[in-house]
């Protein structure tokens, strides 16, 4: 199954080579990372999604709640949660295509973030299969680069992942 | 107070109540050891090589309980230290380590003897720091420490870059009193309502057996383990890192378990209904076929990690906590119960037991014309039974024949490397004991391959006046290595036979020590005696074996506990009967 794991971590040299190499070394997937600092400067907050059976999400939770550096984590698949993912994609736009483009970005409602003479920049926000459609939609030749930030997460209501929340 | 970084390292060393520390020097620690020139309350003991600064610190840590400390240069004395200090991370021994680094400016240059140590030791150690200011030094090191004992024990490593010791710079000094963590709480009691849940599986065990492992070592908790089985009646069996933590000579004891456990160890857990794993991790030389591991058994897990429990089976009651106060918690609530376990299922459970074991699976064809590794440790035992006693062991058949023949009594009396298998760590290790016990008989046994990884020590123990007895049980083969090459590659012996020996008595000899040659069966108790008897120098017994002896019971990898292979031997007297 899919997991998405948020990750509270001390802002220390080292933490993301924690984080990783305990993926690395003991083989478990990982499908994304993402991490950056937090409002407190001393935290920074990781989003890992991951699959696994149970077996194994039990086995990397514990392995991250196991490392030193981890002050706390949820997972966020246990409950209701958002997920967002960023991407940009620089397209082919050349005069007569141009209309085209912009209207295929209207109706995913992403945004024209850079226009040069041949290309532009689109940038669209949304669940990962959102922007799976959209890649989906435009015609392979024209996709000049893809660049996507991986899904963040953040739990629905009271539950949550700070220093003071019950998670 | 004022103090230069280096002065803080051994301040702070101090204030742990370091006793000793065992390391080499180097360009990047040289600021650290001009000040423990003057030094007097820390003693320093300079190794031969790096590996066996970190193995000794390793065996004075799993004598002790205590911390064990190894300072060594950065760049090849760090790397030098890193069988050690994975050795030491897989059997989870608590332990400092401070390695040099190049000055801060320089990291990431390539620089000198430069080599990011705290990369490379990640994966092996519970955790490392690098510390990039002076200021920092003391509550790095109060951290290290705190990390290393508290918990599941484990070596944490401290980089310290050479600028940040500069007798130039020097800042106020104030040592932590109490450590505390956001991100680091290891657990403490067990959850009482899961304690009770595992007692409720206790009192209607049919087939119960309790498993447990190093843990109750680390733990402290071999009297509460003691309790709980004189309170029960339970059938009890020890990993190799848990030999001891329940006295060989208890009846309830029935031996290591695993690949080269006793058939009544393997047996019961195979048969078992109720398995009570306290302190041990299920490790594949315990379990064997994970498939074919206690079929029909309910398990319950005891243990400090977390990440233990449910990693290679999954358990049935899991208990977070440290051992003691959970085994206490069980005792208490059993004698709160009115009726206790099953006493006629009990009766018949060991009715069932005792036929494993009058098989008497460790039985062997002793001889008098060469000297079987068996009857060398059991002679061994019998010479040293009376004395405060410790056994230090390398990897191979000796450790396998000295863990089955020689029953430990007390815990910490048996010190080997079980989780990463580290040849070389016997002698070191053994140095390590002799320190923190200067009047105890510390004695290694150990291979004649196993040996020569870390034979250089033998200047140190000359230097250091350590008066260890070494039993080199000398079969001329990687005497393991062998067995597995005799049994599943047709004796193709490939490069498992130690050739171009030295001999040993003269090696030890040139030394300063005192070097003996043992080859008859009939020599061998008074050779033992004599040996023994040299309180203050170290002997040195190559003791010649037969060559060809293999370690009995066997599970091979991949197997269930119920297939076992016996002695040849034994199976001839079995079929004769
Ligand atoms: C550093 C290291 N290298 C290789 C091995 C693999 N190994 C395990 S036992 C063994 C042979 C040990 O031979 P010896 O010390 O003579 O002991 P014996 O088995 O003959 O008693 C080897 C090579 C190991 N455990 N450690
Ligand atoms: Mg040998």
């Amino acid at each position: 199954m899919r997991h998405i794991i948020s990750v509270l971590i001390e802002n220390e040299a080292g933490a993301l080579a924690r984080v990783s190499g305990l993926f690395a070394a003991r083989g478990y997937n990982i499908e994304s990372l993402t991490v950056a600092p937090t409002e407190d400067a001393t935290l920074s907050r990781m989003t890992i999604v991951t699959h696994g059976d149970e077996m194994i999400i039990e086995q990397i939770i514990k392995q991250l709640n196991k490392l030193v550096d981890v002050v706390k984590l949820l997972d966020l698949s246990e409950g209701p949660h958002i997920e967002r993912e960023l991407m940009m994609v620089k397209v082919k736009a050349e005069k007569g295509m141009r209309e085209e483009m912009k209207r295929m970005a209207d109706i995913f409602r992403a945004n024209i973030i850079d226009v040069t003479d041949c290309s532009y920049t689109i940038e669209l926000t949304g669940a990962g299969e959102k922007l799976d459609a959209f890649l989906q939609a435009v015609n392979d030749d024209l996709i000049m680069e893809v660049v996507r930030s991986g899904p963040l997460g953040i739990s629905r209501g009271e539950k949550g992942l700070g220093l003071s929340t019950n998670s | 107070m004022d103090l230069t970084g280096a002065e803080i390292v051994v301040q702070a060393l101090k204030e742990e109540g370091v006793e000793y520390v065992w390391g080499y020097p180097g360009g990047a620690v040289l600021h650290i050891y001009d000040a423990l020139f003057q030094e007097k309350a820390l003693q320093h003991i300079l190794v031969r090589h790096e590996q066996a600064a970190t193995h000794a610190a390793d065996g004075y840590a799993r004598a002790t309980g205590k911390v064990g400390v190894a300072l060594v240069t950065s760049g090849p004395g760090a790397t030098n230290a890193v069988t050690g200090i994975a050795t030491a991370y897989m059997d989870s021994i608590p332990m400092v380590i401070l390695t040099g680094q190049v000055p801060v400016p320089f990291i990431g240059s390539d620089a000198f003897q430069e080599v990011d140590i705290t990369g490379i030791t990640r994966p092996c150690v519970k955790h490392n720091f690098l510390v990039k200011r002076t200021e920092d030094i003391a509550e790095t090191m109060a951290k290290a420490f705190y990390i290393a004992r508290t918990g599941r024990p484990g070596p944490v490593l401290v980089d310290i870059p050479k600028d940040v010791t500069d007798p130039g710079v020097r800042v106020p000094f104030e040592y932590p009193k109490k450590v505390s963590m956001r991100s680091y709480k290891p657990v403490e009691k067990g959850n009482t309502r899961q304690v009770r849940k595992a007692v409720d599986l206790m009192v209607k065990a049919r087939r119960p057996v309790v498993y447990t492992g190093g843990g109750v070592v680390l733990g402290e908790a071999s009297e509460d383990l003691r309790k709980l089985i004189a309170h029960t009646h339970f059938p009890v069996t020890n990993t190799l890192m848990g030999l001891g933590s329940i006295a060989a000579s208890d009846d309830h004891f029935l031996g290591m378990l695993g690949m080269h456990g006793t058939y009544e160890a393997n047996m019961a857990m195979h048969e078992a209904d109720l398995i009570i794993a306290v302190g041990a991790r299920f490790d594949d030389r315990v379990t064997g076929k994970l498939a074919q591991f206690c079929p029909n058994a309910k398990i319950i897990h005891v243990d400090v990690d977390p990440a233990s429990i449910s990693k290679n089976v999954r358990v049935d009651v899991p208990i977070v906590g440290q051992v003691k106060p959970v085994l206490k918690d069980m005792l208490k609530f059993l004698k709160e119960r009115k009726s206790g376990p099953d006493k006629a299922a009990l009766k018949e459970w060991w009715a069932r037991i005792k036929t494993w074991r009058d098989v008497d699976c460790l039985k062997y064809a002793n001889s008098d014309k060469v000297i079987k590794p068996q009857y060398a440790i059991e002679t061994l035992h019998k010479v040293t039974r009376r004395r405060n006693f410790y056994l230090t062991s390398d990897v191979g058949q000796h450790q396998m024949f000295a863990a089955q023949f020689y029953p430990f009594e007390k815990p910490r009396r048996w010190i080997n490397s079980g989780g990463l298998g580290t040849m070389g760590f016997g002698l070191p290790a053994a140095m390590g004991v002799q320190q923190a016990f200067p009047k105890a008989t510390v004695a290694c046994v150990t291979g004649e391959a196993s040996i020569q990884m870390c034979i250089q020590e033998l200047a140190t123990c000359a230097q250091h006046d350590l008066p260890l007895k070494i039993i080199l049980l000398n079969n001329g083969y990687m005497g393991m290595v062998r067995q597995w090459q005799e049994f599943f590659y047709d004796k193709r012996y490939s490069h498992s036979y130690v050739d171009a020996l030295p001999d040993f008595a003269k090696l030890a000899e040139t030394y300063g020590h005192v070097g003996m040659t043992i080859e008859n069966p009939g020599d061998l108790e008074a050779a033992y005696k004599e040996a023994f008897g040299m309180k203050d120098r170290l002997v040195f017994m190559n003791v010649i074996i037969d060559p060809e002896e293999n370690v009995y019971p066997m599970i091979e990898a991949g197997k269930g506990h119920h297939e076992m292979h016996m002695s040849p031997h034994l199976s001839a007297e079995r079929e004769l009967a």
